[in-house]
């Protein structure tokens, strides 16, 4: 419909990079998105936020055309992105899609996430490893199971069903970056998120994408993390549930 | 007057004396000062009044005074942890606040000064 106005207006989406020590992976992220072509009704930025790295993820950064925000302590994942989406809030983007600093989520997948948006209408929508016919990277067996339970979880909370809630490939739109702006879980927020987002009205899609093995760095949570992690979010996801339901 | 109460009244003094100083010097905020403030009185009053603990105890149905001591105190240390922690989760909620307008606010500058 746009394709047929020649002036037709643009729309701002905001690439939001969370990065701590991704000097490894971030070079070759941010060569391939400088030459990866977008839809041309999308007017895209990238920004990437440097959650304190003690590498040189901040200089590898400003070799590049992107914006840079140089947080002055470190705050965890949730506290980069909510920068990010706080950034893309105060600059009035339509869209903001998070796309982890290490690789994992190709950039050629991003037209995929805003043709759902388009098509579905949605608030929120997830790039997913496990909807559809489960081609590209899957993660080890644990991982998968803890995925499993935190589908469950949500599931039983927000009767939505959603795959892959740990997934941190999403793009959200202007109503979803307001909430997430004013509120936002500092660690492990993925699964959490998507209890605030079901409660607050948000229509939540997941698409299938592919997506890769990590390019470089290691993950935020260990094995010895991940009995905490679950531990953590199963704790945050009930409270959120409760803090939402009553009003 | 026994050895132990003018131990413990000369010990609660100086303990007073030592938390007005902190906040005169600004060191320790009134707020956090009132529970130590509270807790002296309490030891000044059964310091003199010695009997008191036994009568406490005895209203209370403890059959051992000191149990109650132990009881009493251990239950307040808990409650002071737990505002600790509220005051811990409050003041890392602010600096994460801090260090994001801090962030956005250095791309403002930046922005301002390529122009």
């Amino acid at each position: 419909m746009l394709c047929c106005q020649p002036f037709a207006m643009q729309e701002k989406v905001l690439l939001i990079l969370p990065c701590y020590n991704e000097e490894v992976a971030l070079p070759g992220l941010l060569s391939e998105l400088s030459i990866t072509r977008f839809p041309e009704n999308y007017q895209v930025d990238v920004l990437v936020v440097n959650d304190c790295s003690k590498d040189g993820t901040a200089q590898v950064a400003r070799r590049f055309q992107v914006t840079l925000v140089d947080l002055p302590m470190n705050l965890g994942i949730g506290g980069a992105v909510q920068t990010g989406i706080q950034y893309a809030y105060r600059n009035g983007y339509h869209y903001a899609i998070q796309l982890d600093g290490d690789g994992q989520h190709p950039p050629n997948q991003i037209p995929v996430l805003l043709a759902a948006q388009k098509q579905h209408k949605a608030d929120v929508v997830i790039g997913s490893r496990f909807v559809g016919n489960g081609d590209g990277f899957q993660s080890s067996l644990i991982r998968r199971m803890g995925i499993r339970y935190f589908h469950w979880l949500n599931r039983l909370f927000t009767g939505n069903r959603i795959f892959d809630c740990t997934s941190g490939f999403r793009l959200l739109n202007q109503k979803a970056i307001a909430l997430a702006a004013a509120y936002y879980p500092d660690e492990y927020p993925e699964p959490e998120s998507l209890i605030l987002f079901s409660k607050a009205g948000c229509t939540i899609v997941e698409v299938p994408v592919l997506m890769r093995e990590r390019q470089g760095g290691a993950s935020s949570i260990g094995k010895t993390a991940s009995v905490y992690y679950s531990l953590k979010v199963t704790l945050s996801m009930f409270f959120t549930f409760i803090r939402h339901s009553n009003s | 007057m026994v050895r132990i109460q003018i131990l413990t009244i000369v010990t609660n003094i100086l303990f007073l004396a030592y938390i007005a100083r902190l906040i005169v010097k600004g060191k320790l905020r009134e707020e956090y000062a009132i529970v130590w403030i509270i807790c002296t009185l309490f030891i000044m009053v059964f310091s003199f009044w010695r009997k008191g603990l036994d009568v406490m105890a005895h209203l209370l149905g403890v059959y051992e005074a000191p149990n109650l001591v132990f009881t009493g105190a251990i239950f307040a240390i808990l409650i002071y942890l737990l505002h600790l922690s509220i005051v811990a989760s409050k003041l890392q909620n602010n600096i994460k606040q801090l260090s994001q307008e801090i962030a956005l606010m250095k791309i403002q500058l930046e922005n301002k000064k390529v122009k």
